[in-house]
């Protein structure tokens, strides 16, 4: 797979953008705050993060399902002058493809430095797993085929891949669960995690089943939050605080065949990660051998077991055996989520999982450490929980991140970074 | 324009949209149709309701009667129901039936996948013991829920004249007893 790996050919703009901060609120259940509020938090801090002043920032993204602010709001909010900006439909795996297209705005001359940011009231307002008054909209159009049967959150309108691979491949709930194992441990030593609590297999199978292979602890937590970074180019990315995220290579938005719900391409248990890998990969030029650690979006433990096995992580089938064979815990070979994710630190649509992988790129991973007279953590590389001496969360020797985003089972996104 | 009270829910059927009137029409009439491309070197059927053809992008269709028959590819369970009046009725099932129609064709992988709720023979949700016995490889037929004039939605029920399997595949965890 890694074949051509020329970081200075121009082919694909390959390595040629980089990301320069990161931010984020809290992650809360209430946050009594106003998505606009919330967005201006997020992006101060990543803006804080790089040492850049609004005057250096012209661009602004974002993406929503009509539950956020719009980007002139918060530009005007926070002193930025936007030559571009965009905000656009969509909920998950649009983190990547947009840090794609500001690398087109920023090409095609548009502006220099673009924010992307995602800001939501997932719990406190628009609720992300459809209840509360979501679940009693009038239903016509094409949720005549669907809403209408009770299959509308996201994890009911999942179940039926999810079930099929384990009828394909006999994937076992057991198997699944170590998903959230692993989070959960990654979570415990994350000091912004919203569930800090390591948890059991048997905790996630005897936790309430919701839907079908989905039980509780299957499913991530709805939180409030935003979340934002900064795209711009190599040239100017070192000026700026932090070493950068250097990026090798995006694809957004990618699509299995008829793209719609009711699955009528199959395999069913496949998902949008096989088509990914031909774009990723090439436009990166390194293949799944040589990621170290990964974000592979887990909106449900399913989702990352998926994806990871249809980006080529493993054989077709054997996502069972990858999730729960150790190698995506932190000290294994390929850690997946190292802050928690979606299951554990909070839903933010993705964001949190590349800024996670931002930082450790960085070395600066935020974890229980202690920090020098500067600030810097002088990490002990002991995964263990806090109360027993250990803290830690930062992936030692880390070159190479991936990030594998979920829309559905049909559509995804991927971003691959390598340390500045 | 065809609207009605469902489950709790306002289902409608907008007027300017061609393709879910005629299909929920067809359903009205307990006889299922699904468009089929007249470009004669195409002629497949396509599901859910569309604008065009997904294999040969032709617009133009014709509805024609499909048998309603077929097995269940996959499904969900829900427990914990999120619509206020799907909640009396967990645990349900949400079935995705593959037709016998067209199915594997025009690619191994491909079918007429179409969505229901195990519903009994006379139309009512599934109670404990059906869901019990329903799983992928399970034979259904199609039942029609009455909505309003011109819409009715397809369900799904054991195809009592099929041979069906001696135990379909079901989640290995049993909840609540099924």
């Amino acid at each position: 797979m890694t074949t051509d790996i020329d970081a200075t050919a121009d082919k694909y703009l390959r390595d040629k953008y980089a990301i320069i901060g990161v931010g984020e609120t809290t992650y809360t259940r209430g946050s009594g705050k106003t998505t606009r509020a919330l967005g201006t938090w997020a992006i101060k801090n990543a803006m804080d993060d790089a040492g850049i002043p609004a005057s250096e920032i012209d661009g602004m993204m974002s993406y929503s399902g009509n539950d956020s602010t719009a980007s002139p709001m918060l530009a005007g909010d926070l002193g930025i002058r936007l030559n571009f900006y965009m905000d656009v439909q969509g909920g998950g795996s649009s983190s990547e493809a947009l840090i794609g297209l500001a690398i087109g705005a920023i090409e095609a001359g548009m502006c220099e430095t673009v924010v992307v940011f995602r800001s939501m009231n997932g719990f406190s307002q628009v609720r992300i797993g459809g209840t509360g008054a979501r679940a009693s909209v009038p239903v016509g159009g094409d949720a005549l085929h669907s809403a209408a049967y009770g299959w509308f959150s996201a994890g009911q309108n999942f179940s039926p891949t999810f079930m099929r691979h384990m009828y394909d491949y006999g994937t076992t709930p057991e198997q699944v669960a170590m998903v959230k194992v692993i989070h959960s441990e990654h979570a415990s030593n994350n000091p912004k995690a919203y569930y800090k609590q390591r948890v059991t297999v048997e905790d996630v199978v005897n936790s309430r089943m919701i839907c079908k292979p989905l039980h509780l602890l299957d499913c991530c937590v709805e939180t409030d939050n935003a979340t934002a970074l900064i795209v711009t180019s190599v040239d100017k990315a070192y000026d700026y605080r932090n070493t950068p995220a250097r990026i090798l290579g995006v694809a957004g938005r990618v699509c299995k065949p008829r793209i719609d719900m009711h699955f009528q391409h199959g395999p069913i248990s496949t998902v949008a990660g096989h088509y990914i890998k031909d774009i990723i990969y090439r436009n990166a030029g390194v293949g799944p051998e040589d990621i170290q650690c990964t974000g592979a979006y887990d909106a449900f433990t399913f989702t990352s077991m998926l994806q990871l096995e249809d980006y080529g992580f493993c054989k077709k089938g054997e996502g069972g055996d990858y999730v729960s064979s150790g190698i995506m815990r932190l000290g294994g070979e390929r850690p997946n989520n190292t802050s928690g994710g979606h299951l554990c630190e909070g839903y933010t649509h993705g964001m949190n999982m590349i800024i996670e992988n931002v930082r450790q790129l960085r070395g600066e991973v935020d974890c229980y450490c202690p920090q020098d007279d500067n600030g810097k953590r002088i990490h002990s590389y002991n995964y263990a929980e806090p109360s027993q001496g250990g803290g830690c969360r930062q992936v030692p020797d880390l070159e190479i991140t991936q990030n594998l985003g979920w829309a559905m089972p049909g559509t995804g996104s991927s971003l691959i970074m390598r340390k500045g | 324009m065809p609207q009605g009270e469902y489950l709790g829910m306002t289902l409608t059927v907008l007027d300017l949209d061609n393709e879910n009137l005629a299909y929920f029409q067809h359903c009205a009439d307990h006889d299922f149709h699904l468009q089929r491309c007249v470009d004669p070197e195409c002629d497949l059927l396509r599901y859910p309701p569309g604008t065009a053809c997904p294999w040969c992008s032709s617009r133009e269709m014709v509805w024609v009667p499909v048998e309603a028959r077929g097995t269940v590819h996959s499904y969900g369970e829900v427990h914990h129901a999120i619509q206020p009046a799907f909640r009396e009725r967990a645990p349900y099932m949400i079935l995705l039936v593959e037709l016998d129609t067209q199915s594997g064709v025009p690619t191994e992988h491909e079918a007429l996948r179409v969505a229901g709720n195990l519903v009994d023979a006379d139309g009512n949700f599934a109670g404990p013991d059906l869901v019990k016995q329903v799983g992928i490889g399970s034979r259904m037929r199609m039942v029609f829920a009455d909505v309003a004039e011109g819409l009715a939605l397809p369900h799904w029920t054991l195809d009592e004249e099929a041979e069906q399997p001696e135990s379909p595949w079901r989640y290995p965890q049993e909840v609540n007893g099924v």
